[in-house]
């Protein structure tokens, strides 16, 4: 079997067992290409019924305006059940990315996370992360246990044996499972081209307004964006390897406008995807586990 | 064969330079971002490893492993050459993480093995061969590692060669091949060594990127265990589940598994495209010509010899902290198949290093044992040689819900023994029909002293006098006939019931109404009970309080207990675990004895009642 459809298969067979044998999952739906593969298999999975369970996305408040369209645009065509959660109590404190660094990250997304997952009473959420993008993901199983306070025990996780998964938990216990565990950035895309999956269109290249700052290239995609002395707009062909909070994505200089573009740039990508993420470099190459260990996708 | 993907491990002892060859590997490969390169270049300065680069930094990404600098759990890269796309899974050496590393071997098709040229085939190499073949690896790559240290000399590697050659003939495997590199300085890892030219064959990646892994589908059959039914509307009924082994076609008649039911297959759905016919590894939805009774659990089969059965013989790897000892209960998930069972006996635990039989009674962390297994309902499976799929297991702790062990289906007992279940024609439902009553079995649990053998004595005698047809288990009676070779030890403990349990099942198969009155405190045990006896399990807690009990101390029991004559006196020194859900709670020191029996015949009645 060609690689992708061994990794297709291996993926929906994971979203099946977590739905004939978990309580009450989610689907955790950031809008990035990683989560628009996810809801596809999703919808492969269960055809020609609907996923039996909802979409969450984590909303930061902070997320660029194109994804949300495209959220708001999927849900609707594809008649899911898209769920949003803010953290309002943050919003309130007026916590935000450019003055609050990892305190935003802790309080809009993992508390906001940790909220959510406790206000429904979800038992297991899936999410969209590979083992290729860093190095504590790594390490970490298809499915992730997580203690009542959400975190994650990286020197004690249980045996994940052939495809046998044992989802058995006590009582507020969650788990946290990897359907694309074993895919790469270039499988990403090489699926998106062949199953013609729709992306947010902030993955291609175009035209637009982005400031550089401390090596990076951010887009002023609002007005809460404040210009620092010597700062100035400009106009620049960019496109995103990833996406999340527009002031803590970096866009990259590039001229491709089509999947064909994307992918032979990504294969002949020089620097890992996560370069282009701020919030993973803030504290050294543990930080991401940090993170987890703190309830952290 | 080529952009296939081949999924491998690296494994081998402590120190013998596993993650620094993968690392190499990827470096020398040019497979690295410079961003990883780059921050690989730093961190390596300012370690251990005098400025030079230490590729193992690649691999070990979690805080503790480059805080003591050895490798704790299995990490997982991508690379993918001209030729082919890999996933290695790097796994720890420590015997303590041995868990982990059959983790990782559970997921590869082939396994690199590294020795380290200066100390040869140690103990932990073979208790990495041996649980590579466990779990069902069949390719094999010996690297000889650390050949720069050993003068790159070729009679040392000869020597080795023939080691290695002597421990893998007690396996059964397809390929093997053995050579000599150093990771640290790259000899034989991406390219041919000139070092070396004594070694005529490939480096080891050349070798890995032309390997053929590709189990020919050994003529199984079709099967696929069921995941869910689909079953959005009235018009749509599909299966949904990953075809384990062989092909299947439209127009092609299955049977289901453990019914025995066919029928003709309408349609095969792979995602929402309809295609003719599937294969082995394939996530699909089967659409069948008729209605029959299909469930997550059951297996869709096509000329594939499985069995249908409720006792197994397991080569198992036991992973928990805690032992293993005979009589232990568990989830067993095989497929998509998860079951009570239990751990009847631990025929032998093998050697790691000679591979011989050790008799035992109980199994440690990172043993490997062959046990006998038995399932709370029947259950399809198939050796694992011939049926990977439907011969893989875990065993899953009760309490815990750990992962205890994994293993591999070694053999059907019945077949072994040649033990068939018999139907008789003359079934409970006749008997019951006859003595005019349902059969059930009342569980009176409670401390002693609680009145439960009272209470049991005055129900019996009700009973009889309506002209039903009891019987009554008392423990002390038990313990003196049927289970008088049994003490109070934790395995007697629960022989003792599971008897009892048995006993009670086989007097209700013959219609009776069973009363038993034993303190059985723990509530594993009084679930294997339920299992083995089933829906006639009626639990009747009889729930005086401790005090009154010890005031009351008709035996003397407590009074000893107090004095410490007596180790583990429920109540006192051990716990009762009162029942979750019993049909009814009875209290005698609140309540005479008549009135405890009024209470319980009143949840009694429409139990026992036969007919409507």
């Amino acid at each position: 079997m060609d690689h992708l459809k061994e990794l297709e298969s291996e993926a929906i067979y994971i979203i099946r067992e977590v739905t004939a044998e978990c309580e009450k999952p989610v689907m955790l739906y950031s809008i990035g290409k990683d989560s628009s593969v996810m809801l596809h298999l999703a919808l492969k999975a269960f055809y020609p019924e609907k996923p039996p369970f909802p979409f969450l996305h984590i909303n930061t408040t902070w997320k660029f305006h194109e994804m949300i369209e495209f959220r708001d645009k999927r849900a609707e065509e594809l008649q899911i059940e898209m769920l949003e959660y803010i953290n309002e109590d943050g919003v309130n404190r007026g916590i935000n990315p450019f003055e609050h660094g990892s305190a935003y990250t802790d309080i809009m997304k993992t508390q906001a996370l940790k909220n959510a997952l406790d206000k429904y009473g979800f038992t297991a959420a899936f999410g969209g992360g590979r083992r290729d993008e860093e190095k504590s993901r790594a390490k970490e199983r298809i499915f992730s246990f997580r203690n009542r306070e959400h975190a994650w025990d990286p020197k004690n996780q249980r045996p994940e044996m052939w495809n046998l998964f044992n989802t058995r938990i006590n009582q507020g216990e969650s788990i946290r499972i990897f359907p694309l565990s074993n895919w790469t950035e270039a499988d990403i895309w090489q699926y998106i081209r062949k199953e013609n999956i729709p992306i947010v269109p902030l993955y291609f290249a175009k035209p637009r307004p982005v400031v550089q700052r401390d090596g990076n290239i951010i887009m002023v995609d609002d007005d809460r964006m404040k210009l620092l002395p010597g700062e100035k707009v400009e106009t620049k062909m960019v496109r995103f390897r990833t996406l999340g909070c527009y002031p803590l994505t970096g866009g990259v200089e590039s001229a491709a406008a089509t999947l064909d573009e994307i992918i032979d740039e990504t294969l002949g990508a020089v620097e890992s995807e996560r370069t282009s993420r701020i919030i993973d470099s803030d504290s050294g190459s543990a930080s991401m586990e940090k993170r987890k260990r703190e309830g952290y996708f | 064969m080529k952009n296939d993907l081949l999924k491998f491990i690296t494994c081998g002892s402590v120190d013998d330079g596993k993650s620094t060859l993968i690392g190499h590997m990827l470096y020398d490969a040019k497979l690295l971002f410079t961003d990883q390169k780059k921050a690989l270049e730093l961190e390596s300065r300012v370690g251990s490893n005098d400025g030079k680069i230490d590729y193992s930094l690649l691999l070990d990404g979690l805080m503790a492993e480059r805080e003591q600098g050895i490798t704790i759990d299995v990490a997982y890269r991508y690379f993918t050459t001209a030729n082919r796309s890999f996933i290695v899974a790097d796994t720890p050496g420590h015997e303590e993480y041995t868990r982990n590393m059959a983790v990782g071997a559970s997921f590869a098709s082939l396994s690199v093995i590294l020795i380290d040229a200066s100390q040869g085939v140690l103990l932990q190499t073979k208790r990495h061969v041996r649980i590579c073949v466990l779990v069902g690896i069949r390719h094999f790559v010996f690297a000889v590692n650390k050949m720069d240290l050993a003068g790159y000399d070729q009679a040392r590697f000869q020597k080795i060669k023939k080691d290695i050659k002597l421990l893998m003939s007690e396996f059964d495997y397809k390929t093997i091949k053995v050579i000599p590199v150093s990771a640290t300085e790259g000899d034989n890892i991406t390219s041919r060594s000139d070092r070396m030219d004594w070694y005529t064959g490939p480096s080891l990646l050349q070798y890995l990127e032309n390997v053929d892994v590709s189990g020919e589908d050994e003529n199984t059959g079709f099967s696929m265990p069921v995941q869910r039914v689909c079953r959005p509307n009235r018009e749509f009924r599909g299966f949904q589940g990953q075809v384990a082994s062989g092909e299947l076609s439209v127009g092609d008649r299955i049977t289901v598994l453990p019914s025995r039911e066919q029928a003709g297959v309408k349609a095969i759905l792979q995602g929402d495209q309809k295609v003719d016919s599937c294969f082995r590894g394939q996530a699909v939805t089967v659409q069948l010509e008729s209605e029959i009774d299909i469930s997550r659990g059951c297996v869709i089969t096509k000329d594939c010899n499985l069995t249908v059965g409720s006792m197994l013989t397991a080569s198992i790897l036991w992973m928990d902290d805690n032992r293993l000892t005979a009589g232990m209960n568990f989830f067993l998930k095989l497929g998509t198949q998860q079951v009570p069972a239990t751990v009847l006996s631990i025929r032998y635990k093998t050697d790691i290093n000679s591979g011989n039989r050790i008799e035992t009674d109980h199994v440690l962390k990172n043993e490997i044992a062959l046990c006998e297994i038995s399932t709370g309902s029947k259950i399809v499976f198939g050796q694992f040689y011939n049926h990977p799929a439907h011969g893989s297991l875990i065993l899953i702790d009760r309490i815990t819900n750990a992962t205890a062990a994994c293993g591999v289906v070694v053999q059907n007992i019945a077949e072994e023994n040649n033990l068939t279940w018999n139907e008789m024609d003359i079934t409970r439902d006749l008997r019951q029909a006859r003595l005019g009553q349902k059969a059930v079995t009342v569980w009176m649990t409670g401390l002693s002293g609680s009145g439960k053998s009272t209470v049991a004595n005055a129900l019996e005698k009700r009973l009889f006098a309506m002209g039903k047809h009891t019987m009554l288990l008392d423990g002390d009676n038990v313990r003196m006939g049927l289970n008088k070779n049994l003490g109070f030890g934790q395995q007697d403990r629960m022989e003792n019931i599971r008897r009892i349990a048995e006993v009670s099942k086989l007097m209700n198969d013959a219609g009776l109404i069973v009363i038993t009155s034993f303190i059985s405190p723990y509530r594993q045990d009084r679930r294997s009970a339920q299992e083995i006896i089933g829906d006639s399990f009626l639990e009747v807690y009889v729930s005086t309080p401790l005090s009154e009990c010890e005031r009351r101390d008709v035996k003397g029991l407590y009074k000893a207990a107090r004095e410490g004559k007596i180790a583990d006196f429920t109540g006192i020194t051990s716990p009762y675990e009162p029942p979750e859900n019993p049909i009814v709670c009875i209290d005698t020191s609140q309540n005479d004895v008549e009135t405890c029996v009024d209470i319980i015949l009143e949840k009694l009645e429409d139990r026992i009642r036969y007919g409507e």
